[in-house]
């Protein structure tokens, strides 16, 4: 009997005698995420890409956004609600797919940009998606203007509903398929003034909460396509290793395995573009198969050229890096002739792990490869790269391609390289099936692009007054800018390492930056708020100890150093300018909130920090105490402006998220390599902080703003590792100057 | 329910095959034909389609995969259908009854918790657990969940347990103001 005979046959038997619906839970059944009908079919009731009105008057907003916990499903649409004057608690919201479609001028996105990173969507959002819910609010003016026959500008709208001078209101679903005939206006619609605003600036909830907490959100790794095999894959452990030789004759006999294949891995030293280690497919009909037959696999590897590397040797290797010359980022004035004025000179060296991303949901991909078309259904971050690396791998023309993105289980930056993307390509194109890719915890911490390693070493000069004359950060580490796609080796130095710009830039008069590049074989990425993770613990670590050493006030140092309220240039994401006055506001407002100036005698230390990062200011403060060899966060505290705030609810979470994010990263994580391997593979040697580990409560203080609104991704994190060893050296003084916390601490305890 | 005949795993083969495995899950019945040592997990998920458990480590460490197994918060990762025969297990599909919400799922949406969302049907299986042995959770009760949460939502879980608990209270208050009620009622 064939599959599908067999398959209707039980089904069939089953519903004749009686028994529960089957076939909704065969294991054929496909689980795909909904393409939104349109948006895109029902031109009757559409109002351009984004907007659907359905005959009950319900209004249906497509969510452009890559959906990775930052809350732009919700966000986006608010957007659009808030022009269009619906009624927010009557919105339903649709995941839109990615738009690539080939225009009248030639290719185009139909959604506008759909990627998550930098914390873009939002500032993207606020000058195009407010656009879209005016015009659409627009035509449906218009079509009331021709209905009662009166000026367009006499007629008003509230929570979907055109309103009549005389108070008659006509629902939006009424006048929607004559609005749809409108030819939209050729000038950009007038937007509202803020005071009108009844949607941005109030707190709402997530939209699909209720799916998520019934177990009924999809996630990448929840879709399933008819006919789809599940993959696994046994990848080198070495850093550019391959294959010797393969002994898979176990693996085959396992029920449910299908096939065994090498996919190749990048060629040494070539762009890391497609995938990112060589290595072995298991392909079966099952997850548990396929992870069966990859544990029966006997494999020889030939390592890379790698095998000398370790933590160790990187240390060794940025520590005689320091002594040279390296590569201007920045400089002002003449450090070394302020040296040589110096009263004194304080020096200290600040070290960074490689991390992970550890995203919960790992790595997956749902693909399907056909002649004349591709389909890849994922958890993304960057659908167009995704696109763009499965037309270069079929050779098929991008508009061919489908992509739907689900809802991602964490992002922080790994889903912005597509190398399990093409990996799931890589295999299907071998199988000559669609594949359902999985990677497991270890192949996760084991093959990552990692957040870079290094060591930062600062100085500072001071006068006989103990005023700063000058500052030095020296930065040795694995640049980011490594096997990177050829557009983007013009980047200049330091890029995603050291930030020319950065606080205290400018604000003195002898400023020297400068970049050591490190030879590693360890892939390197964007990890949430990238350089400012390791940037901010440097600089706001060392300002603390100049302060302790010169018997200054360490936020009134800060203020000093930020000077009068003012806008300076600054090249680096989030520019062009750097506002010290909103930086010492956050400062301030913190210092506040966790009462600087009260003297503790309990053996509690407070520490506070602050930095700029892609447009925001943040602040953090903690409070704590050491006990024996407990370290307990008895306050958080975290101060934000991010300029306008959109969603009150969702900025308070991604402050909450990031600073949980910080402190977990902080206290416990790194990734080493021993041998040219990395070490950790589980949760168990990548120890994600838990529940016992974490303060109670973040307090959360949002900063009124009428500014131009940025994202809030991003900047929870810079601030929390400094911020929180200012306090542990506060209340032992111990500084720890080497991440992650804890184990330092330890060793200096 | 008993009587009802099991549903088997559709890919396999005949249902009367030596062998099997019969277990209840969110109350329906169901006949397991393939490898015994499938884990729950991967049953659930690959067999059944019920992607609501999902899948973080693969080793017990992260919690995402919670399900109860007779009322207990369990690993599924780690549970081998074998070890499950005549059991009844409940996933985050099954904690609903019809539309209304469990009071943990009311809770998180009233907190707002998930963020990424990933981690949370495991939390809410957890919390639930929690809740059945202590029905008023201190902070350090709150803190042996150990469940992982990649975004950092653990001060809203938090959050929402405490407010989950006083849901659940609220309720049985509700439930004995109107069981005394009707105890009156029908005294002469």
């Amino acid at each position: 009997m064939s599959r599908l005979t067999r398959r209707q046959f039980i089904s069939v038997m089953l519903s004749a005698s009686g028994a529960l619906l089957v076939g909704v839970r065969s294991s054929s059944a496909a689980i795909e995420p909904k393409v939104p009908m349109d948006l895109l079919g029902e031109p009757l009731t559409s109002l351009g890409a984004f907007v659907r009105i359905e005959r009950n008057n319900r209004i249906v907003i497509g969510a452009r956004g890559c959906e990775i916990g930052q809350g732009v499903i919700t966000s986006l649409p608010m957007l659009i609600a808030e022009e269009l004057d619906a009624d927010w608690t009557r919105v339903r919201v649709e995941q839109l797919p990615y738009g690539y479609e080939i225009g009248p001028d030639g290719p185009t996105n139909r959604y506008g940009a759909q990627g998550a990173g930098g914390s873009t969507s939002i500032p993207d959002g606020w000058k195009d998606l407010r656009q879209a819910g005016a015009t659409a609010r627009w035509l449906l003016v218009e079509a009331a203007a021709q209905h009662w026959q009166l000026p367009h500008e006499r007629l008003e709208t509230d929570a979907g509903h055109v309103v009549h001078p005389d108070g008659t209101r006509l629902p939006y679903a009424e006048l929607v398929e004559r609005a749809a005939a409108i030819l939209p206006p050729t000038e950009p619609v007038a937007l509202k003034k803020p005071e009108q605003f009844r949607i941005i600036g109030k707190p709402a909830k997530t939209v699909d909460a209720r799916a998520i907490v019934t177990g009924r959100a999809v996630f990448g790794i929840d879709c399933y396509l008819g006919g789809a095999l599940t993959a696994v894959m046994l990848r080198c452990p070495h850093l550019d290793g391959s294959v010797e030789s393969v002994d898979d004759s176990e693996t085959r006999k396992i029920a449910g395995v299908r096939d065994v294949f090498l996919i190749d891995g990048p060629v040494p030293g070539s762009p890391l573009e497609t995938n990112l280690a060589a290595g072995v497919a298991v392909v079966a009909d099952n997850t548990w198969a396929a992870l069966k037959g990859r544990s029966a696999l006997k494999v020889v590897w030939k390592p890379g050229p790698w095998t000398q590397e370790s933590s160790t040797s990187l240390e060794t290797q940025a520590l005689e890096a320091l002594k040279g010359e390296g590569t201007v980022v920045r400089r002002d004035g003449d450090m070394a002739a302020a040296r040589k004025a110096a009263k004194r000179t304080l020096e200290a060296k600040y070290h960074v792990p490689f991390l992970a991303h550890a995203t919960m949901e790992p790595p997956h991909a749902l693909v399907t490869v056909e002649p004349d078309r591709a389909l890849l259904i994922g958890s993304l971050q960057s659908p167009g790269g995704a696109s763009r690396l499965i037309a270069n791998l079929t050779g098929l023309a991008r508009e061919k391609i489908e992509i739907r993105m689900t809802r991602a289980g964490g992002g922080f930056g790994r889903r912005l390289t597509n190398d399990y993307v093409a990996e799931a390509v890589m295999i299907a194109k071998k199988a000559g099936k669609p594949i359902k890719l999985l990677w497991t915890r270890d192949d996760d911490l084991r093959h990552d692009f990692y957040r870079p390693y290094g060591v930062h070493q600062l100085a500072a000069t001071l006068d006989r007054k103990n005023q700063l004359t000058g500052f030095s950060h020296l930065c040795a580490a694995t640049s980011k800018v490594y096997r990177v796609p050829r557009d983007d080796q013009e980047s200049p130095p330091g890029t995603a390492c050291l930030e020319a710009d950065d606080f205290p830039a400018a604000l003195l008069p002898n400023l020297d930056k400068r970049f050591f590049s490190l030879q590693s074989g360890m892939p390197r990425g964007y990890w949430r708020a990238p350089l400012h993770t390791f940037h901010a613990f440097a600089v706001q670590s060392f300002i603390d100890e100049i302060a302790h050493e010169t018997g200054q006030d360490a936020v009134q140092l800060r203020l000093k150093l930020l000077g009068a309220a003012r806008e300076l240039d600054y090249s680096g994401h989030g520019g062009p300018k750097f506002d010290t006055g909103r930086l010492a506001a956050v400062l301030n407002r913190c210092a506040e909130a966790i009462e600087w100036k009260r003297k503790r005698n309990d053996g509690r230390g407070i520490g506070i920090a602050c930095h700029f990062t892609f447009g925001g200011y943040t602040a953090h403060a903690f409070e704590v105490s050491v006990d024996g060899r407990d370290l307990h966060i008895h306050r958080a505290i975290c101060v934000v402006d991010v300029g306008r705030v959109v969603n009150p609810l969702g900025v308070d979470a991604m402050m909450v998220g990031g600073t949980i994010d910080g402190l977990s990263t902080a206290l416990n994580l790194a990734i080493t390599v021993k041998d040219g391997q990395v070490q950790q593979s589980s949760f168990g040697d990548y120890a994600i902080g838990r529940m016992a580990q974490m303060p109670h409560e973040v307090e959360v203080i949002i900063m009124d703003s009428e500014k131009e609104p940025v994202g809030a991704g991003e900047m929870g994190i810079p601030s929390v590792a400094p911020a929180l060893t200012n306090a542990i050296f506060a209340a032992t003084t111990v500084r720890v100057r080497k991440l992650p916390i804890l184990p330092e601490l330890n060793r200096l305890l | 329910m008993r009587d009802a005949p099991a549903k088997v795993d559709p890919d396999t083969s005949s249902p009367a095959s030596p062998g099997s495995i019969e277990l209840t899950i969110n109350g329906e019945l169901f006949r397991h034909t393939g490898a015994p040592d499938m884990p729950l997990l991967w049953y659930l998920r690959d067999v059944l389609r019920l992607t609501g458990s999902k899948f973080g480590c693969g080793v017990g460490q992260c919690g995402a995969c919670t399900v109860h197994v007779a009322g207990k918060a369990q690993r599924s990762c780690l549970l081998p259908v074998s070890a499950l025969a005549g059991q009844s297990i409940t996933t985050i599909e099954g904690i609903a009854s019809g539309d209304d919400l469990h009071a943990v799922q009311q809770a998180w949406i009233e907190e707002d918790v998930p963020q990424c969302g990933y981690c949370q049907a495991g939390q809410i299986m957890a919390t639930i657990d929690l809740l059945k042995r202590k029905a008023q959770p201190s902070d350090a009760d709150i803190s042996q969940l150990t469940n992982l949460c990649r975004c950092g939502t653990y001060p809203r879980i938090r959050k929402a347990v405490k407010r989950a608990a006083q849901l659940m209270a609220d309720a049985r208050a509700a439930e004995a103001k109107a069981d005394d009620a009707k105890a009156n009622e029908v005294k002469p």
